[in-house]
């Protein structure tokens, strides 16, 4: 019998419409292969079993009944830990929210749970999504399902590890600075960051609010086009979220499989190659490139010069919006609450000890950072001037889009490195987003697709690359047109999905 | 001398505080919006429920929510606005006021910083004696409350010293409108007055704009009172100090005079005032120095990256301005015209909080001289007599209307209407029902009055004599009889033509 935890959600879905296999056995086989491998994966914080299992009843027993379902219905999915979900743990990777158990869905949730998708637990990731390794969780390391003893990326290690180790066909990513994309790059896996509010971040456990935004981690285009349909569009309970329609995404990705790009133009970014890049990350690039190129898209160099100072904009604008979002973990409503064991319980010594306690150090040193750079007499010199880089990235990215309907890089610089390799080297550990930065200081939609495997800095099995696609603002359909084309020329050069060359678990 | 008094010096006496030195007063008033839902979520907000019943995830701040803003608070902030003749802004953002603060949910107020909706405005306030002064509308901004601690222990529910302490979030985020007047100078020796007429009018606004119920004594409206001195006009401002949450239109009168006095004390002294926040003491009318924060009040202000900017169309403010109702002030004109009082009995009538008592009352038929002479004169005394305003007497305009209405008639007289006046207020119900249980009718028929006039006349022939000897004095003496006999309900006119008719 097929094993179902290889199909992709669009297969499963074909699978369960036919009555081939029912949400239940479909389920259940993927809360086996969580049960098999993610004692070494460890990608869940927590597993959902019976609930996921009620649904895939539930959604079995309507389908029986004739019900109108949703494409997705009875396809299991995974929540990256930083989505509120109602009733089941939302720590996002933090000793803070240890034992909260929110009383509310955040909107995307809500709309997985009414198209019928058991959630099948929660994932790890970086604490408050701060990090680009998932070894900033305060409940331990995710590993890479390429190599146990590699990061699986961040800060949505937990939903790309998932994915590749073929425990989730669909899982939950955010993508702050590219949380959902660099995993995807580093695991072998699709990771979408929309359009910035083209998915509602209502419920969202928000980092930086001007930049946080979810999307699909997945293993084929198609299915990330399936899923951001379903959690995309308007939601009335997020201000920023865009009050147009989303474009026809499932379309795109079927029409780019076909596999012909005529008459688009494909911008390569000058600042997003080269130095600090892998000899490996750019060979595949380049071989990527030409097959768009054979598929009838011309290739055009673009030049984004701001880029170069996204990164420290970023690490500006990222902690000063973050060191307010984190103000409310303060023990008096949720969460944790650590009273000082001497000297006098009043409430801000109560909040200081909750905070020293429950913050892991890499929060705390962006909430230092934030907070100094908000500051009344340094608010200018760096929130203000970011701000102003933040509107220069706006305006290469507008000249880029006027010469080329895609932009696309490496996704992540390096392959994945070895947990513990840059732990005490935050710097090196921020370059790693050094691509996928200027996306979220835009707004603009991006993708990641698996376009083969590199050679790492030092040496061992190959591991897998990511080629990065971004499109302009609410162009999302877009990135499923061109990341369509090219996976199905790189699939048809390998012969198979590159996750088939993945060591087997377990 | 240069110490620094933080406490209780000797206090100079106001009136020589301000012959020697220039007051210069600013005032923030927040006023809490009357909406049904609060400022950024659905929340309901009204007075006295439960604690803690009134919260959604986004005013618990709860992790994931988000703000959204109501858009009838923006609504309301932009009446306000207009009505303080403030311009508008054509888009304007919030910002996030950082600070730690268990009532604060999300640890940081969402409020407007340098973008308020409303800025540049002026009103007039006119004092008790007529004297008409313009306070500077610096700007008005929307914000939202925090919640309501209760520290419980210790003494006078103050934090120092308490056991615990409980929170309630039914107040947090609440709207807000927050109105920062620029220094009113020009005052002098009537800055108390200014600063309490200014309240007592941002007050009467509000209600007339039905954007709050008002009501001081529920902190819907509270007032936080800067004052400095200078030794001249001329002069540069000096350092002021700031007393928070001055809750009562009597208050704001007291905490002005104080600080006169008090900051006058210190420079006298040639000590340094010290810029501060002070608490206001009720009992004594006093002001003491405020806790000094520990993080030097910085907010950290940046703009709330959750919300979008508000943009009210020019379309929209002018159709919130066509539909503003009549404010107080042209009311008052308005009325003073159509009435044609004096200026001075217009004043007392306002003054006496009457205004509205006498626009019902006229309503309800009576002539303005009328309803001015009722509530202005018997019941302004029994109002006195019972220690009660006036509008809380237990007789409603439309009573004094009806009373009137039977004097007009005739169908009762001035004193008998004091009676029917006493039934009404001992909830003997409406004039028309007093006067029937109580027989208290004008005697108008002639038989019944003819009868006391002769038995009066028989009663006093050496009147009757002088009387027909052309000397009319002590024809009273006769009426006065006829009076007592029909126990006041006679109409005296009709009896005086009956009595010289029947000596005649």
């Amino acid at each position: 019998m097929t094993d179902l935890t290889r199909l992709s959600a669009a297969r499963l879905a074909e699978t369960l419409a036919a009555g081939e296999a029912s949400s239940v056995e479909v389920t259940r086989a993927h809360l086996d292969r969580i049960a098999a491998v993610d004692g070494d994966v460890h990608a869940f914080l927590h597993v959902n079993e019976d609930d996921a299992l009620a649904t895939a009843a539930d959604v079995d027993a309507r389908r029986a009944a004739g019900e109108e379902l949703h494409a997705l219905a009875g396809v299991p999915i995974a929540v990256k830990d930083v989505v509120v979900t109602k009733g089941m743990p939302s720590t996002a990777g933090s000793k803070i929210l240890e034992g909260w158990i929110p009383p509310y869905d955040a909107t995307l949730v809500e709309k997985l749970r009414a198209a019928g998708l058991p959630i099948l637990g929660k994932t790890n990731m970086d604490e408050f999504a701060m990090g680009s390794s998932t070894e900033h969780s305060a409940y331990g390391d995710t590993h890479n399902p390429w190599d146990l003893d590699r990061i699986p990326g961040g800060s949505g290690g937990g939903s790309a590890a998932a994915v590749a180790a073929f425990e989730a066909p669909l899982a939950i990513g955010t993508d702050t600075g590219g949380s959902i994309r660099q995993p995807g790059a580093v695991t072998g896996t699709v990771g979408v960051k929309p359009t910035y509010g083209g998915v509602s971040r209502y419920g969202l456990i928000a980092m930086a609010s001007s930049l946080d935004q979810a999307g699909p981690v997945t293993r084929t285009v198609l299915d990330s086009a399936l899923l951001h349909e379903l959690i995309g569009g308007h939601d009335p309970r997020d201000s920023t979220s865009i009050p147009e329609p989303l474009p026809p995404l499932v379309a795109a990705a079927r029409q780019g499989a076909l596999g012909d790009l005529s008459g688009l133009k494909v911008g390569v970014v000058t600042q997003l190659q080269g130095e600090g890049y892998q000899p490996g990350v750019l060979a595949r690039f380049h071989e990527s490139l030409e097959l768009l190129t054979k598929a009838g898209a011309e290739v055009v160099e673009v030049s984004c010069p701001s880029f170069d100072y996204a990164l420290a904009a970023y690490y500006l604008i990222m902690p000063a919006e973050a060191s307010s979002n984190l103000a409310k973990f303060d023990g008096m409503r949720f969460g944790l609450r650590v009273e000082p064991t001497d000297g006098p319980v009043t409430a801000e010594r109560v909040m200081a000890a909750t905070r020293g306690a429950g913050f892991g150090d890499e929060v705390k040193r962006r909430v230092i950072l934030g907070t100094y750079a908000l500051s009344a007499g340094y608010y200018d010199a760096y929130y203000g001037s970011a701000q102003k880089v933040r509107t220069l990235i706006q305006r290469d990215f507008a000249a880029a889009f006027a010469q080329a309907d895609v932009l696309v890089s490496p996704t992540a610089p390096t392959t994945a490195f070895k947990l513990g390799e840059k732990l005490d080297d935050p710097l090196a550990m921020y370059l790693n987003d050094v691509a996928t930065i200027p996306a979220n200081l835009a707004g603009v939609p991006g993708i990641s697709v698996p376009n083969g495997l590199a050679a790492s800095s030092e040496g061992g099995a190959d591991l897998p690359t990511g080629f990065q696609i971004l499109a302009p603002a609410k162009a999302d359909d877009r990135l499923y047109r061109v990341g369509a084309a090219l996976e199905s020329a790189l699939e048809s050069t390998w012969g198979a999905p590159l996750l088939a060359s993945a060591p087997e678990l377990g | 001398m240069t110490t620094t008094t933080h406490g209780t010096p000797a206090l100079v006496a106001y009136d020589d505080a301000v012959r020697r030195y220039d007051p210069v007063i600013g005032i923030e008033v927040h006023v809490e919006l009357g909406t049904r839902t609060k400022m950024f979520c659905a929340a309901e907000q009204s007075f006295g429920a439960e604690p803690n019943t009134q919260t959604t995830p986004v005013s618990l701040g709860l992790p994931g929510a988000l703000p959204v803003v109501n858009g009838t608070a923006v609504e309301y902030a932009i009446r306000i606005g207009l009505a303080l003749n403030c311009q508008i802004a054509e888009t304007c953002r919030f910002a996030r006021k950082n600070y730690f603060y268990p009532d604060v949910p999300k640890n940081f107020q969402t409020s407007q910083y340098d973008e308020p909706i409303a800025f540049e405005g002026f009103l007039d306030v006119e004092l008790e004696d007529g004297t008409v002064h313009r306070v500077e509308i610096e700007r008005a901004h929307m914000e939202e409350d925090a919640g309501k601690n209760t520290h419980v222990g210790g003494s006078a529910g103050r934090i120092h010293g308490a056991e615990y302490s409980l929170v309630d979030y039914n107040r947090a985020g609440v709207p807000l409108v927050e109105i920062v007047t620029k220094p009113i100078t020009g005052a002098g020796e009537r800055a108390p007055e200014v600063a309490r007429a200014y309240v007592q009018a941002l007050r009467d606004i509000f209600r007339v704009l039905d954007v709050s119920e008002a009501r001081m004594e529920r902190g819907n409206v509270r007032a936080d009172v800067n004052l400095s001195l200078r030794p001249t006009p001329e002069s540069p401002l000096g350092t002021r100090t700031e007393t928070k949450n001055v809750n009562s239109f009597r208050s704001v009168e007291r905490a002005v005079r104080y600080e006169v006095s008090r900051q006058a004390a210190i420079l006298d002294a040639g000590g340094t005032v010290i810029q501060e926040t002070r608490h206001f003491h009720e009992e004594d009318g006093s002001t003491s120095p405020g806790r000094v924060k520990s993080d030097a009040e910085d907010y950290r202000y940046f703009p709330e990256p959750d919300l979008v900017p508000v943009a009210p169309s020019r379309e929209w403010v002018e159709e919130i301005r066509a539909t503003l109702p009549e404010l107080p002030q042209a009311r008052r004109r308005r009325l003073h015209d159509e009435w044609g009082f004096a200026d001075a009995e217009m004043r007392d009538v306002v003054n006496a909080g009457a205004l509205d008592l006498i626009e019902a009352t006229v309503a309800a038929g009576a002539t303005p001289a009328a309803a001015r002479k009722w509530w202005m004169g018997e019941l302004a005394r029994r109002a006195k007599q019972d220690e009660v305003e006036l509008a809380d007497l237990a007789i409603t305009p439309a009573q004094i209307g009806e009373l009137q209405q039977l004097v007009d008639s005739g169908r009762i007289n001035d004193k008998i209407a004091r009676q029917v006046l006493d039934g009404v207020l001992a909830g003997e119900g409406d004039p028309e029902a007093v006067v029937a249980a109580r027989g208290l009718e004008v005697v108008s028929d002639d038989g019944p009055l003819l009868e006391a006039i002769d038995a009066a006349l028989a009663a006093q022939p050496d009147i009757v004599e002088k009387v027909r000897g052309g000397n009319q004095g002590p024809v009273g003496a006769i009426i006065g009889a006829v009076m007592k006999a029909t126990r006041g309900q006679a109409d005296a006119k009709r009896v005086r033509e009956l009595v010289l008719e029947r000596i005649g």
